[in-house]
């Protein structure tokens, strides 16, 4: 089963060969960034719209070059987060665009569940740029790509996600993809940065010390530390945060193997990352953000395939 | 006056006076005039034949919000008096977080009024702690006792500050209320949406964790112990409070304490995929919470079972999890679920559940009612044991519609609610 | 060339290993016939089957001119006009074209010629990636029935089949061995 049904919401409830399908998909069109004219007809006439409750430029720019290599046509919204409290409800907000005929939602969203939400109230597909500290599953996508590129498999490769667990939608994504593809998955931080019981409840294991992260895995994938973290009481500073958790040019020259380097950005350089660490060799930073146009393009292009009506009256006309 | 009424060939059921086995039940005047055997009766009783059912003292929730005044949108108390009799409550308690706080005796009598008016069951004032709920300034409790509120809380919130719950526990003695403490650490719970653990590590929502409950829980027996005053603890939800509460009457302290039916019989994992008719607080826990709650309940740790009925609008329950209200109706549905939940399968008998529901209410805020002794209110609550029924929100006579059941099929259901010798509510149920 | 007419019941083998052979030997010759020589020629299959037989005939080519002739892989799944009523999603292939098609003679070959809406969307495609001085068609097997104004320049055989039959070109490389077959429709959706 290749087919994403109507709707991308995480990838907790993907099986394995659909998240194969969107990455098997995503690889040849990355080729289509290199060509000419930087453009294929498939979503012409479509409209989309991207629903942005919070700011995030590189997600959305992300979003907005797939959309128009696919030839759809975009809508950029961006609702701030303070006329969301004194406006109308995300209720109103999706009986809205149902009523404008748009075909596809992307949206992102401060609150854990909201693009589940919306998408059980619009007929239209809806995909989520992240939810709350829930999940950010194009970005999980685009890592697991990422890493596949580099190592063929992800089968038996170990992945540890460093830094902010407990508010990042990006590790929970991260986790169930690698996960479902056969990848062994732990987390490092400050335990007051990591949900209570996180072995249980996300299936993966917990170091203490990125000394010890750093011997065990193949690959890092450095989260950004939000800065409001420390006025809020969760980590006591930042310098003594890179001191504990930073990942160091001298940390990962003392171990066994060559680690592959990943971060969702934007980076706090000499914070979770020191500069020379994310600008080294074996850094795939900038590799994650090519990635992540061509992982967006294969899931706008797999999600529209939903009108099993029309496929049963039609003719394979494309044989 | 209203005539007589005379049930027939009912099984009598009342824990409180071993009662158990069929009977007639006469009522007159308001009160039980005669209990057990074949009644004659007056020439100009009202005859209701009981047969196949059973006739139990009238149930009591010490714990409901009725939202008049302020959001009588969601609820007013004539509707929510009305849902109380369909759900079999002769009675319940009006918990003060209303628009204004129900911290003064005319805010008292408001309530006692609407409630005279609405026809239904009865409805008990409860005053609030603190003036505004602002806990800072005790609120005159003298004066709202003597108006008629039957205990103090500030439920909704918690009393934070440890001097006023103290100051609170001492004052309250010379009223001989109870004061009913909604036991939430505000730090450790800030800003979470259920349960914390794998389902919110999952979910992405923060937890409250248990021990936000059972610091409150332990602090406040702690502090009965020091006043001497009775502190009922509102909807236990952690088997660490069982063990807690406990503790605390093993060694003779004040301690009441309440469950819901939620609480009793559904998980974290109701929430599923966000469903906001799960929410509430204290959140739904684990199975090892259900299974020590359950447990407490039997052998009378946790006294009794009060609904937390809390009425929301659909528009505020239909948005985000993490911004929707907490809370769930359950007057209607509160027997029933406990019927299906623990009495059909054995886990607790019929008898106890009435008990946990009728008898023990009335006792632990000191309320009249909660038996079929002869001479005491005629409060009955008439139930068929073998009628299903699915639960649908446009039956509800509650306002509110944020119920978790919604769609399940329940055994057990309330045919009639009978107050000071009237019937209130009448169900016919198809056999 | 004459055409056949397939029967319309049973499984028929129409082209055997070594008539296929024969057939793409002619079409390499009258490739080169057509355009001239192999000085701007590329060769573009069409995934899947087409990127194989593309493959053949510029061996063909090189053996016989001496030259490397380039060849590349078309997949159109994106540019299908029918993509909003099929479902779910075919799968992507990847589309490589070796060198820069501007000015070129570029031959795109297929392995069945039917309603041209194929060949249509590699059309587009190519627009795509640059101008070729002159685009060619060569196809194995022209079964007819076009519903657009599209016709083969070079045809390795034409094949009068009822509508809905179907007609299956097998290829070594992926499917063991090279036959052209032709049978009744098969029934969709079981």
């Amino acid at each position: 089963m290749t087919g994403l049904g109507k709707d991308l919401l995480d990838l907790e409830s993907l099986s394995a060969e659909q998240i194969t399908a969107i990455l098997d998909t995503a690889e040849p069109l990355k080729a289509i960034s290199l060509r000419a004219i930087k453009k294929v007809p498939t979503l012409r006439g479509e409209t989309i719209v991207n629903l942005f409750f919070e700011a995030s430029t590189r997600t959305r720019v992300s979003f907005e070059f797939a959309e128009k290599r696919m030839s759809a046509d975009a809508v950029n919204v961006a609702i701030g987060n303070s006329s969301v409290s004194k406006g109308e409800t995300l209720v109103d907000t999706a009986r809205n665009l149902e009523a404008m005929k748009i075909d596809m939602v992307v949206i992102r969203h401060q609150a854990s569940g909201a693009a589940r939400f919306l998408a059980e109230r619009i007929e239209s597909n809806v995909i989520n740029a992240g939810d709350g500290t829930h999940e950010h599953p194009t970005q999980g996508l685009l890592d697991l790509l990422t890493l596949r590129d580099k190592w063929g498999t992800l089968k038996g490769k170990r992945v540890c996600l460093c830094g902010d667990v407990l508010h990042s939608r990006v590790a929970r994504s991260n986790i169930h993809g690698l996960r479902k593809l056969g990848a062994e998955v732990a987390v490092c931080g400050p335990r007051s940065l990591l949900p209570n019981g996180a072995e249980e409840a996300l299936g993966v294991t917990v170091f203490d010390r990125i000394e010890a992260a750093i011997e065990w895995a193949d690959a890092l994938n450095i989260l950004r530390l939000q800065l409001e973290r420390m006025t809020s009481g969760y980590i006591p500073s930042l310098r003594e945060y890179n001191r504990v958790f930073g990942v160091t040019r001298e940390r990962l020259d003392r171990a066994p193997r060559d680690l592959l380097i990943l971060h969702p950005g934007p980076m706090n350089r000499g914070v979770e990352i020191d500069s020379d660490v994310a600008d080294g060799p074996h850094s795939l930073i900038l590799d994650q953000v090519t990635n992540g146009v061509a992982v967006r393009m294969a899931v706008l292009y797999l999600l529209r395939g939903g009108r099993p009506d029309l496929a049963a009256a039609g003719t394979a006309a494309g044989e | 006056m209203t005539r007589p009424l005379l049930l027939t060939g009912g099984h009598l059921l009342d824990p409180s006076i071993g009662l158990d086995g069929i009977g007639d039940l006469l009522l007159m005047d308001g009160m039980v005039a005669a209990v057990g055997g074949n009644i004659a009766g007056p020439d100009d009783a009202e005859r209701i034949d009981c047969g196949g059912e059973y006739v139990t003292p009238g149930f009591i929730d010490v714990h409901c919000h009725l939202r008049e005044p302020g959001r009588e949108d969601v609820e007013t108390i004539a509707t929510g008096a009305r849902a109380a009799a369909a759900g079999g409550f002769t009675a319940v308690c009006a918990m003060p977080n209303t628009d204004p706080v129900t911290d003064n005796q005319a805010a008292v009598g408001f309530i006692r009024a609407q409630a005279a008016k609405a026809n239904a069951s009865r409805v008990y004032p409860i005053g609030s702690i603190s003036v505004g709920m602002n806990g800072a300034q005790l609120s005159e409790m003298g004066e709202m006792v003597a108006a008629g509120a039957v205990a103090v809380s500030d439920d909704g919130r918690p009393v934070v500050s440890a001097q006023l719950m103290r100051t609170a526990l001492e004052y309250a003695r010379t009223f001989g209320i109870p004061v009913a403490d909604h036991c939430e650490e505000p730090t450790l719970a800030h800003g979470g949406a259920m349960n914390e653990g794998v389902i919110s590590a999952r979910l992405g929502l923060k937890g409250i964790p248990s021990e936000s409950e059972e610091i409150m829980v332990i602090r406040d027996i702690l502090l009965a112990r020091r006043t001497g005053g009775r502190v009922h603890l509102c909807h236990m939800s952690t088997w660490g409070s069982v063990e807690l509460i406990r503790w605390g009457k093993e060694r003779g302290i004040p301690v009441t304490a309440e469950v819901c039916p939620h609480h009793l019989t559904l998980t974290e994992d109701r929430v599923g995929q966000y469903d906001t008719n799960a929410k509430m607080n204290p959140p739904l826990r684990t199975q090892k919470d259900v299974d020590a709650l359950v447990a407490a309940l039997k052998d009378g740790t946790i006294d009794c079972v009060a609904t937390d009925h809390a009425p929301h609008h659909n528009d505020e329950k239909n948005r985000e999890f993490s911004d929707a209200p907490n809370g769930i109706v359950g007057l209607e549905t509160a027997l029933s679920v406990l019927m299906t939940w623990l009495v059909a399968p054995g886990v607790i008998s019929l008898s106890q559940l009435v008990d946990k529901m009728s008898c023990a209410p009335a006792r632990v805020f000191g309320l009249p009612g909660g038996t079929l002794r002869r001479g005491a209110i005629a409060d009955v609550t008439v139930l068929n044991p073998t009628a299903s029924w699915t639960v649908k929100g446009a039956d509800f006579k509650s306002k509110g519609r944020n119920s978790p059941w919604l769609g399940s099929t329940l055994s057990g259901r309330v045919s009639q609610c009978i107050v000071a010798g009237r019937q209130v509510h009448t169900r016919t149920i198809a056999s | 060339m004459q055409a056949y007419c397939a029967p319309m019941t049973a499984t028929q083998t129409i082209l055997d290993a070594r008539a296929c052979e024969r057939t793409l030997r002619r079409m390499a010759d009258e490739i080169v016939e057509r355009t001239a020589g192999t000085e701007s020629l590329v060769l573009v299959g069409i995934q899947r089957r087409g990127v194989q037989l593309a493959a053949r005939l510029a061996s063909l080519i090189e053996e016989r001119e001496g030259r490397p002739v380039p060849r590349g892989a078309l997949d159109i799944t994106l540019y299908r006009d029918d993509l909003q009523t099929v479902g779910p999603r075919p799968l992507v292939g990847a589309t490589e074209l070796p060198v820069d098609i501007d000015g070129k003679q570029v031959v795109i070959v297929d392995d069945v010629l039917y309603t041209g809406r194929t060949v249509r969307a590699a059309l587009d495609e190519l627009a795509d990636f640059g101008r070729p001085a002159r685009i060619l068609l060569a196809v194995l097997i022209d079964r007819g029935g076009q519903e657009l104004p599209i016709r083969a320049d070079v045809i390795g055989k034409v094949v009068t089949v009822p509508a809905g039959s179907q007609v299956d070109v097998r290829v070594a490389e992926l499917d063991g061995d090279d036959t052209v077959i032709v049978g009744p429709a098969r029934s969709r959706g079981a």
